[in-house]
């Protein structure tokens, strides 16, 4: 017990608890949407964007997190290009992209000159949280609620019958292209905390435990950020005590938590 | 006749004019021209690939005609904006995800929300006293709580015929509302059907392909061949046909 009061007595301790607090609640906000739609592979894709967007931003000295976000907002823009141009098939959108964001990360990986600070956005890094991560990360998580808030309605229109919504006289081809690009703000500014490789877990496996016992489309986006926020907390603890990487811990304790609950629902 | 004069006048809410449709080089839909009066209940009928779901999509404007036009109510169909007097019907229930988690009143609540927009928190009660409405009119008022991936195909689809009915809509667009469904279940939702077309004056337009069980509600029918061409026909003189063809291939 002292241990963890003395970790997080820290500052930098405190910081990183912050800013994954604020990331386990925008990541399930988004999750529910992607996995409802059927388009889980798409926050691969982006995490996969923002990373080229990092490489490059690394390679020639801007912000790697601004240029994550650039990057797989642009990434974003182009998957529901794609997506619209080719209706029956647009998970292909998503492969495209994630071989793009792929290639050039693979490619201005190499010229970075630090590869640990690259590493970093890969697996996750509490450590590197910077005063500037938090209040970027704070302003984004409020501006991520309130559009998900006001377009709420209108995204569960679209996510159960995008269709109907359209013959409704709903905006479809505008809130998709604003909620892609915010899915894309989100990946961005989470990929430092959790990694690129694992925020699309970070999104999923919340909404799917959440979708084991839920009882309505509103209270199933709750309790996913509930299981989101208990996820990081104890990832995040669990990280510390034993010096594990935080990223993966909490998607693995996630996992966790998934497995008891679907053995649960077994029972039943 | 039901559904034809309204103040002794005839009134044409959908207009379907000389429309062509091609796909890649096969013609779907020749030169086709009809209209729908209103308090009509018009089926679409024709075999497998006979452009049925595609007209009815080229009415509602997510497909555009290679040539003619199409006019709702008086308004051009490519500039349509009076969403809330149409609603639209599709055959959810077969392809429907039953994980969903949404509830019955949640789904039914969505049919509002082009009109109930972000701002609109003081008219909860209004809202949801449409949705009840809706769904006591459909018989499924007491299922508001529940899930809409627990009901069964044709209790899902009456959820949906609520939510297009909660926008108190003058025509309703179905496209094969009833495939995958049992057969009690197809003839409850055609006479559901024909009582909102002769309670309330609703005009439908519906697509099927078990035209014997709703030849009964309708009063025109829409037979697309396969060339491409169409008639439009009195359903009991279509019914006569229809009887007349089987007696002599029996």
């Amino acid at each position: 017990m002292n241990t963890l009061v003395n970790i997080f007595s820290q500052g930098y301790m405190q910081r990183a608890l912050f800013v994954s607090l604020l990331i386990s609640v925008i990541t399930p906000l988004i999750g529910n949407v992607i996995v409802l739609k059927r388009l889980s592979s798409i926050g691969d894709a982006l995490s996969h964007s923002s990373l080229a967007g990092v490489a490059i931003g690394l390679c020639f000295g801007f912000n790697p997190t601004i240029s994550a976000i650039v990057f797989s907002a642009v990434a974003a823009i182009i998957i529901e290009y794609i997506r619209y141009a080719f209706p029956n098939y647009s998970e292909m959108a998503t492969a495209i992209m994630m071989s793009f964001g792929v290639g050039i990360a693979a490619v201005f990986s190499g010229f970075t000159g630090n590869a640990a600070n690259f590493d970093n956005f890969l697996f996750g890094s509490i450590i590197a949280t910077s005063y500037f991560d938090l209040y970027t990360t704070l302003v984004l998580s409020v501006i991520v609620i309130i559009v998900i808030a006001v377009l709420f309605k209108e995204l569960f229109y679209i996510t159960f019958d995008e269709e109907g919504a359209k013959l409704s006289g709903i905006a479809v081809k505008r809130i998709n292209l604003i909620f892609t690009v915010v899915t894309a703000v989100v990946v961005s500014i989470a990929a430092k905390t959790v990694g690129a490789l694992i925020i699309s877990s970070l999104m999923i496996i919340p909404v799917a435990c959440a979708m084991l016992i839920s009882k309505s489309y509103k209270s199933n986006v709750i309790i996913s950020v509930v299981f989101a926020v208990v996820f990081t907390v104890l990832g995040l603890l669990t990280a510390c005590v034993y010096d594990l990487k935080p990223g993966g811990t909490i998607v693995l304790i996630g996992i966790f938590i998934l497995l008891i609950l679907l053995g649960a629902r077994k029972k039943r | 006749m039901r559904g034809r004069f309204f103040g002794g006048v005839v009134m044409d809410v959908i207009q379907v004019r000389n429309i062509s449709f091609n796909y890649s080089d096969k013609v779907i839909i020749k030169d086709l021209s009809f209209n729908a009066q209103k308090g009509d209940f018009i089926c679409i009928v024709g075999t497998n690939g006979t452009g049925k779901s595609t007209l009815l999509k080229l009415i509602l404007n997510l497909l555009k005609p290679s040539e003619g036009s199409i006019f709702i109510d008086g308004e051009d169909s490519r500039h349509f904006k009076s969403f809330h007097k149409i609603s639209y019907v599709s055959q959810k229930a077969t392809d429907f995800n039953s994980d969903f988690p949404a509830t019955v009143e949640e789904v039914v609540s969505a049919g509002l929300y082009s009109r109930y927009g972000f701002f609109s928190f003081g008219r909860k009660k209004e809202r949801r006293e449409k949705v009840f409405k809706a769904l006591r009119t459909v018989g499924m008022e007491k299922y508001s709580k529940k899930l809409i991936g627990r009901l069964s195909g044709g209790q899902q689809q009456r959820v949906f015929i609520a939510k297009a009915l909660v926008n108190d809509p003058h025509i309703i667009f179905l496209d094969e509302p009833t495939v995958g469904i049992d057969v009690k279940a197809v003839d409850s939702i055609c006479c559901l059907l024909g009582n909102l077309n002769k309670k309330f004056g609703i005009t439908i337009i519906m697509v099927t392909h078990d035209i014997s069980s709703v030849i009964y509600h309708s009063n025109k029918v829409l037979y697309l061949s396969e060339d491409g061409n169409a008639k439009i026909m009195d359903s009991v003189q279509f019914g006569r046909e229809t009887i007349s063809k089987h007696v002599c291939h029996n």
